[in-house]
């Protein structure tokens, strides 16, 4: 293919090949993937697949060492993760990374980051510019922690804050930055069933009240199943296998990675 | 957003009635000499606590360093004064810009690294600015730059503190202030949250030895004299001294610390060999039983007072 071809894509989200290696080790090789406007994909995997490590090339925190990644029509190789995230792509992360010192309203607040206009004169001065805009933020802020239930909790510290909370906490300030593609990394890690059944509700949800697509790694088949559109496999850095979660469910590939070769 | 402008007004007032009274004092010579001396010192402390905080505090990046942005300020002030005869406004400008421009561009590649080798990169920059002034024959060398007229006064010092401390508030409560408390909380993630970490490193690095270079013109228009023994890490040791006894985050603390810290050793100026052995007993009861200083991260508002029924503490910037 020539290089005038790659950049043709139509795809919100596409990785073109993509690979990376670390020393002697590809975690991830030859990874095609794609992910359109409003669409609900899964990336699963056993343990060490490299699905975390395809979410940090596709965030910038790695460059890939061969292939392509774009986002919105433009080439995002090599950006930083905040270029990335100002292009319109949010995260959370495994384990939780919330700024935990700081109040629940804070941690939202800091996610708006971008959408700020005023410039550092005028904050020091506190012009009209700035009290807008920050009355502003803060009321945009109050309106999503309300949407995640946390809004009675905006000034306690985020690590007061229980586990499920937090996890909502990670998903509202994520939202904040006001993302076209959201990407959850194990958001049902740690929580009971019940739980997981109205992360699933919510994550529909967001997709449909904020207009996002959405990527989504995840261990508990019956969260990606339920919810995913398609669905895409990784074992060993290779994407063994991609399609709706029927496809999924009966490939003879992914029965053998997740529960071994059948003997006889 | 009007009771924040009103909470600043009555702030200003505050401040206003503080000098009010010690300027009263200090004509009527209730206070004398010695500690008018020690005043101006209090107030050079508190702008290098609090900007040392900025740095160390708010942004979370382990500087050690601040005494060579200290000396920066204080020759640059006094080459302005004392060899190109200026007056004390350009050389207040010249030693806060050139304070600032040096950590900038020294806080671009060294703030790349974190935790202990920051600290040890800024710990070799102080040192390293110190012995270039030490070197320099055109500031006197070892024997440091003598006849500088004495133009600090006790309302310039005061007056520029206050607006130092008003710009340093101002900036914690903005969104570049919440960038910088996302740095020091999680830098990864301050990162995914589209801000442009090395930026407001960088950024926090650079007010922060600027109003260090501030600091350095005030002190040297004070004492007459800019020597390099009066910049080296002990310095350094001594301001970070002040901001984690306050409260490492904490501007108040910092205020705090610089007041108690300063108080102290101006206390015990009869006894010098005293001075450290308290200082370090001092420390180690603070990081015992109150490891995260006397504020922690808190400011000590009038709110504040009034929730724990006794104003035990004073100054409230």
């Amino acid at each position: 293919m020539t290089t005038e071809a790659k950049t043709e894509t139509r795809h919100l989200l596409d990785l073109q090949n993509v690979s990376i290696v670390f020393g002697g080790l590809r975690a991830v090789s030859n990874v095609n993937m794609y992910i359109d406007e409003h669409e609900l994909i899964g990336l699963i995997g056993p343990n060490g697949a490299g699905k975390t490590t395809a979410f940090n090339l596709i965030t910038g925190v790695y460059v890939p060492t061969e292939g392509d990644i774009y986002f919105d029509g433009k080439r995002i190789n090599g950006k930083k993760s905040y270029q990335v995230t100002q292009m319109g792509m949010a995260r959370t992360f495994q384990n939780i990374r919330l700024f935990s010192e700081l109040p629940v309203i804070d941690n939202v607040k800091i996610a708006y980051h971008m959408h700020i206009q005023y410039n550092l004169p005028e904050a020091i001065f506190r012009t009209k510019k700035y009290f807008r805009e920050e009355d502003d933020v803060t009321e945009k802020a109050m309106e999503l922690l309300k949407i995640f239930h946390l809004e009675e909790h905006a000034n306690d510290l985020a690590k007061n804050l229980p586990y499920g909370a937090q996890r909502r906490l990670e998903i509202a300030r994520a939202l904040a930055t006001e993302p076209k593609l959201l990407l959850l990394d194990e958001p049902a890690a740690g929580m009971n069933p019940q739980e997981t059944k109205e992360l699933m509700e919510m994550i529909r949800w967001l997709r449909d009240h904020f207009h996002l697509a959405i990527l989504l790694i995840e261990h508990d088949m019956s969260l990606v199943m339920g919810v995913c559109q398609r669905i895409y496999v990784l074992e060993y850095g290779l994407c063994i296998a991609n399609g709706t979660p029927d496809e999924i469910r009966h490939n003879k590939r992914v029965i053998e990675a997740y529960l071994g070769e059948e003997v006889s | 957003m009007n009771s924040l402008v009103k909470a600043d007004i009555r702030k200003l007032g505050i401040a206003a009635v503080l000098f009010a009274a010690i300027y009263g004092m200090l004509e009527t010579e209730i206070i004398g000499a010695f500690w008018e001396l020690n005043l101006v010192l209090i107030m050079i402390n508190i702008i290098l606590a609090t900007s040392l905080n900025m740095i160390n505090g708010y942004t979370g990046q382990f500087s050690i360093g601040h005494a060579g942005f200290f000396a920066i300020g204080a020759y640059m002030g006094a080459i302005m004064t004392v060899k190109l005869g200026y007056d004390m406004p350009v050389a207040l400008i010249v030693g806060t810009i050139s304070a600032g421009i040096v950590g900038f561009l020294v806080g671009l590649p060294t703030l790349r690294l974190n935790g202990d080798y920051l600290a040890i990169a800024t710990l070799g920059l102080g040192e390293i600015i110190r012995i270039c002034i030490l070197n320099i024959e055109y500031v006197g060398g070892a024997s440091g730059l003598m006849g500088i007229p004495r133009l600090t006064t006790f309302p310039m010092a005061f007056w520029i503190m206050v607006a130092i401390l008003f710009f340093i508030k101002n900036f914690k409560n903005s969104a570049y202030g919440r960038a910088c408390l996302a740095i020091r909380e999680n830098e990864i993630a301050a990162d995914t949250m589209g801000i442009d970490t090395t930026r407001y490193k960088v950024m926090a690095f650079t007010l922060g030895a600027s109003f260090a270079g501030t600091a350095g013109v005030l002190f040297s228009h004070y004492f007459f004299i800019a020597h390099p023994a009066s910049f080296t890490f002990m310095r350094s040791f001594d301001i970070l001294t002040m901001v984690v006894l306050g409260g490492l985050g904490s501007m108040t603390g910092s205020v705090t610390g610089a007041i108690v810290l300063t108080f102290i050793s101006a206390a015990l100026s009869d006894f010098p060999e005293w001075r450290m052995l308290i200082y370090s007993v001092a420390m180690i009861v603070l990081m015992l039983y109150r490891p995260q200083g006397l504020f922690g991260d808190k400011e000590l508002s009038l709110q504040m007072i009034r929730s724990l029924k006794m104003g035990g503490k004073k100054n409230d910037d």
